[in-house]
């Protein structure tokens, strides 16, 4: 055991790396799908382990292959990484029992098992960009997630899968790029890539240089606001998750933007925040500026969709903006609000498509219309629905109003209390497009179609249920969640140059 | 046990309803109320079930006098409705009004802002169903102009919440009075849920729209946590004593005219409201009293009225007063029980409105509100007018309308024969609620002062509404009559009600026409570029995402130069 701690950090990544190729080789949809749970069950464990030694012993570095930092990658993995990592070492063992059946009825037999591979380096693309310390190496990373997801979209079965993933592919590529000139600009600088070493050396740059630390912090923050879906950098997200296969946009919509968001953290708070003060500068103004936006105009958006996925997709841009305002007040509540809404939003939002999965897997379709009495045929499904829609509007006793709670301090805080009452007003909107479904579900007379629907089995069921009842006790017990992201957002606001 | 509110046992309890069947489901649900009772008995008073949340100290479960008589008629309201909805096979509404119930009591015992906060959201969300479970497209309307009410009342509750905190790093909730901007947040939650004039339309435009039993159960708790809360929290505002008159006589008018007889009480419930109001403004020991007790025997007799009216509406299909009549003959328990009910509002001695709407008129002219005294006695009329004749003679009396029905269901008339029983024991022998209201009480309701000043309001009303009947002035049409001069007053009077309802009618019509059209004209821009093939929602060509993109980055390096 001794001998495998001290490399958890490079497991981590090296684990779900080995098992995508070994799918690859496996050939056979169901027994990629048995290594794939076997994957996604270690990884908790490695990423609790992590959790658990930077809690009790502070940040772990970890120089990759021996090479000591900065002149090797380093990983690195703080309070913020291992929160994130946890989160999406958690979501993929919770929802991976969903995807057996639900793969089997959307995807070929014969392309199964690639399925599976891409995925597995999705998420080792994921778990990378969260846990190393080297900005080249998350771009790397950056890479290797956004190809598995293109291709994982355009396995969808609708043919207008294709043309989303390539939309995709367009625009996470520029953002791409845009990130790596940014990072091109930080080297030019400083001669160093490594995250910490950047930091520090960007700090005793000549003042006549500023502009070039400008255009860098603006090239990133451009850059992975898109693939974050900031608006209006939002519009390849709805597609992609509307057509993409069902257990895909479920994964996609917990993990991959909140790891695009977590590298916005990680730059405005460990390197530039660190480095020159960020107060001077309208980064933070114009987050929020765009926050609000995402907060309104997606809600309202996903008030008027008929398609539910599409409206979900709308739903999370909204629910990122609620994140980006915490980023953007960057103060201990506000900053605490966002990152606890990062891993509450990945719950609600997950069980969300995972119902919506599940009733595509019953009735075939996603309109709004189709779902007449359905909650009468699929209780159970549609209870799940019901609590995590109810964290969506942020209703006390679910997690969404524990977000919702610290983003108000944070605002009131900053002394902008006019945001008390547009975070209120867009969490109405939530009620409105959450309440139309219900209504649908629960006071219309079943259909012919959703008369013969039914729950699913229990592996659909249960991923759902337990996010459900996650988005409640997260809801009241907070020292996971909110504890963890108060600690860290503690240090990164107190890392932040004045 | 006694750290856990006896409101979630209510609520815990509710979620095993569905699993229940027949008798046993029957039995449970009776027992729930009655386990919370027992538990509420046995309450110290004290604050416990603290659980420490985020960084506050949530107090779950705060046990004073106050709390503990709206904790007492809260059960005893869920425990009466729930019988009077036995025969119902509708597990939603089961669940529903249980939540809904210890939502309630949950409220009333929560010690600070935020544990009400979550039961008075859990209220407005739970009681919906009650109206939606009627299942009719008027109804679902209804409902969901009802929840956005509710709801936004909570939000405000939690905007001012939050504000409160901030401002004084507490969340206990105590007397706070009007002052800053966050206790003006509150109190306008607290009135909107209270249905303050103005704020009132939600009440006549929903309650009426419920389930025969939901009704019942709305009727019981909404407003009277709403009167409990401002009781709690702004007792003494002077500016409570005006917004409580006007809601005592301006829901008169309306009543008077209205043919749905489930909407009548629902004014006249609004105008009981208004005494509680005045109650919790003037604010001595013998008001805060009067409000406590009438909140008390107001839930019992309003809700044997709702339960009446509702078992006509049960048998008979149809709760307008124009197409009603001679039902006693039907449903002479009904008729019985309506009777004691519209004994009970009207105030009339040894009945139950007598003992407690006395102590807030009298506290109101020993405090010298004369004009507010003025307007409570002219309510106190109306009442009678509206509530104690109008509702059981236009049911059960009038002209006979031909309709032969069986009587209530056994269930329903055995929880209107408890409710009826409690109106008339109270009325008869008020020492034991006296002994349980807020402040020690040193007054007599009988005594031959009030006992005769009331009667000679109920009879002086008894004969308006008669001679109005046998002139066919009533309703409105006036035809030219000789009277004695005292009657022309009155005849005038209610000639000029009569058109000030009118008024009042035409000018709320014409602001809903205003408001309704602009609400459709925003819609309709939402619409337009957020609706599906608009600007904000259809997918852009990859070029001008890519456009998006250059524009975003100039902007951010151009704010960043200048």
């Amino acid at each position: 055991m001794n001998a495998v701690l001290p490399h958890l950090p490079a497991l981590q990544v090296v684990v779900p790396l080995i098992g995508a190729i070994l799918a690859a080789f496996l050939r056979r949809g169901n027994f990629a799908f048995t290594l794939t749970l076997a994957v996604s069950a270690i990884l908790p464990f490695i990423s609790g382990a992590l959790l658990w030694q930077v809690l009790t012993g502070g940040p772990i570095s970890y120089a990759m292959g021996g090479w000591a930092p900065p002149i090797g990658i380093e990983y690195r993995v703080d309070l913020l990484s291992a929160f994130v990592l946890m989160l999406i070492s958690v979501v993929g063992v919770v929802i991976i029992p969903f995807a057996h059946r639900s793969v089997a009825s959307e995807i070929d037999a014969s392309k199964q098992a690639w399925f599976y591979c891409m995925y597995l380096l999705c998420l080792t693309g994921l778990l990378g960009i969260t846990i190393t310390g080297d900005a080249f190496n998350a771009f790397v990373f950056l890479e290797v997630s956004s190809l598995a997801t293109y291709v994982l979209i355009a396995m969808g079965r609708d043919r207008r899968a294709l043309l989303a993933a390539f939309q995709y592919l367009i625009i996470g590529t520029i953002g791409a790029t845009l990130y790596v000139i940014g990072v091109g600009f930080l080297y030019l600088l400083t001669g160093s890539l490594n995250m910490v070493d950047v930091a520090q050396r960007l700090a005793a740059v000549e003042p006549d240089q500023m502009r070039t630390v400008i255009t860098a912090l603006a090239f990133i923050t451009v850059g992975v606001s898109l693939k974050l879906a900031l608006f209006p950098l939002h519009v390849w997200l709805p597609n992609a998750y509307a057509y993409a296969p069902s257990w895909v946009t479920v994964f996609l919509a917990a993990t991959a933007t909140k790891v695009a968001i977590y590298l916005l953290v990680r730059y405005l708070f460990s390197i530039f925040g660190v480095a020159v003060n960020l107060q001077a500068l309208p980064v933070g103004e114009i987050i929020i500026a765009l926050s609000l936006a995402a907060m309104f105009i997606a809600s309202f958006v996903a008030v008027f969709e008929t398609n539910l996925k599409r409206m979900l997709a709308y739903s999370s841009v909204a629910q990122i903006g609620y994140i980006t305002l915490g980023i953007g007040l960057a103060n201990q509540a506000g900053l605490t609000g966002g990152l606890v809404h990062i891993v509450n939003h990945a719950f609600m939002k997950a069980a969300l498509f995972l119902a919506l999965g599940a009733i595509v897997y019953r009735i075939g379709s996603a309109r709004l219309g189709d779902l007449a009495g359905i909650g009468r045929k699929m209780p159970l499904t549609m209870a799940a629905f019901a609590v995590a829609g109810l964290g969506l509007i942020g209703t006390p006793g679910t997690s969404g109003f524990i977000s919702k709670w610290f983003l108000a301090i944070g605002a009131l805080d900053r002394g902008w209390w006019i945001l008390v009452p547009a975070i209120m007003a867009s969490s109405m909107i939530a009620f409105v497009y959450v309440g139309r479904v219900l209504e649908m579900a629960y006071l219309r007379e079943p259909s012919a179609e959703t008369a013969r629907a039914s729950d699913p089995p229990l592996s659909m069921l249960l991923p759902m249920l337990v996010l459900a009842a996650a988005t409640v006790y997260f809801g009241f017990d907070t020292e996971w969640t909110a504890g963890i992201a108060g600690k860290a957002s503690q240090a990164l606001v107190q890392g932040l140059a004045r | 046990m006694n750290d856990i509110s006896p409101g979630l046992v209510l609520i815990l309890g509710a979620l095993l309803v569905p699993l229940l069947h027949g008798r046993l489901r029957q039995a449970y649900m009776l027992a729930l109320p009655l386990l919370a009772f027992w538990q509420v008995l046995g309450l110290p008073e004290g604050e416990f079930g603290q659980i420490h949340f985020l960084d506050m100290t949530l107090v779950t479960l705060r046990v004073d006098r106050l709390s503990l008589i709206f904790g007492y008629i809260f059960l005893i309201a869920a425990f009466l409705g729930i019988i009077y909805a036995l025969h119902v096979d509708d597990t939603l509404q089961h669940v529903a009004a249980l939540v809904y119930a210890g939502s309630a009591v949950g409220a009333v015992f929560a010690g600070d802002l935020v544990t009400l906060f979550l039961y008075w959201e859990g209220t407005a969300i739970a009681s919906v169903f009650l109206i939606w479970a009627s299942r009719t497209p008027s109804s679902y309307f209804a409902g969901m102009r009802y929840l956005i009410i509710q709801v936004g009342s909570g939000v405000l509750l939690l905007a001012g919440t939050l504000l409160h905190y901030h401002a004084t790093g507490s969340i206990a909730f105590e007397h706070m009075g009007v002052g800053s901007p966050a206790s003006w947040l509150i109190f306008l939650a607290f009135g909107i849920k209270c249905a303050f004039p103005l704020l009132h339309n939600w009440l006549q435009d929903s309650y009426p729209e419920a389930t025969v039993t939901g009704t019942v159960i709305l009727s019981a708790f909404t407003t009277k946590l709403a009167v409990y809360a401002l009781a709690r929290g702004f007792a003494g505002t002077e500016i409570l004593v005006p917004i409580g008159a006007a809601m005592t006589a301006f829901p008169i008018f309306y009543a008077v005219i209205e043919n749905d007889l489930r909407r009548v009480l629902a004014y006249s419930l609004n105008n009981q409201l208004g005494f509680m109001v005045v109650g919790i403004g003037i604010g001595t020991e013998l008001s805060l009293n009067g409000t406590a007790a009438h909140a008390f025997c107001h839930i019992l007799y309003k809700a044997l009225l709702f339960m009446s009216m509702g078992a006509v509406l049960f048998r008979v299909g149809t709760i307008k007063g124009s197409e009603l009549g001679g039902l006693y003959k039907s449903m002479p328990w009904t008729t019985g029980f309506c009777i004691v009910g519209a004994a009970s509002i009207s105030a009339f001695p040894l009945f139950s409105g007598f003992i407690s709407k006395a102590l807030i008129i009298t506290a109101a002219m020993n405090e010298g509100y004369f004009w507010t005294w003025l307007i409570l006695l002219f309510a106190s009329a109306g009442v009678f007018h509206h509530s104690g004749i109008k509702i059981p003679y236009f049911a059960f009396f009038a002209h006979d309308s031909g309709k032969r029905c069986a009587e209530a269901p056994g269930n329903m008339l055995v929880a209107m024969g408890i409710t009826a029983s409690l109106c008339v024991l109270i009325g008869v022998w008020p020492k034991p609620l006296y002994d349980l209201l807020p402040y020690a009480v040193d007054f007599k309701p009988y005594t031959t002062e009030h006992v005769v000043t009331q009667l000679q309001l109920l009879m002086y009303s008894a004969l308006a509404f008669t001679v109005l009947m046998r002139t066919g002035l009533y309703p409105p049409e006036l035809r030219s009559t000789n009277l004695d001069t005292d009657w022309f007053y009155r005849r005038a009077g209610y000639a000029l009600a009569v058109r000030f309802a009118d008024g009042a009618q035409t000018f709320w019509e014409a602001v809903d026409r205003l408001v309704r059209h602009a609400v459709s004209k925003i819609v309709f821009r939402l619409h337009t570029y957020h609706g599906p093939g608009g600007i904000l929602a259809r997918t852009w060509p990859t070029g001008i995402m890519a456009f998006w993109t250059t524009v975003m980055l100039a902007a951010y390096l151009v704010l960043s130069y200048l």
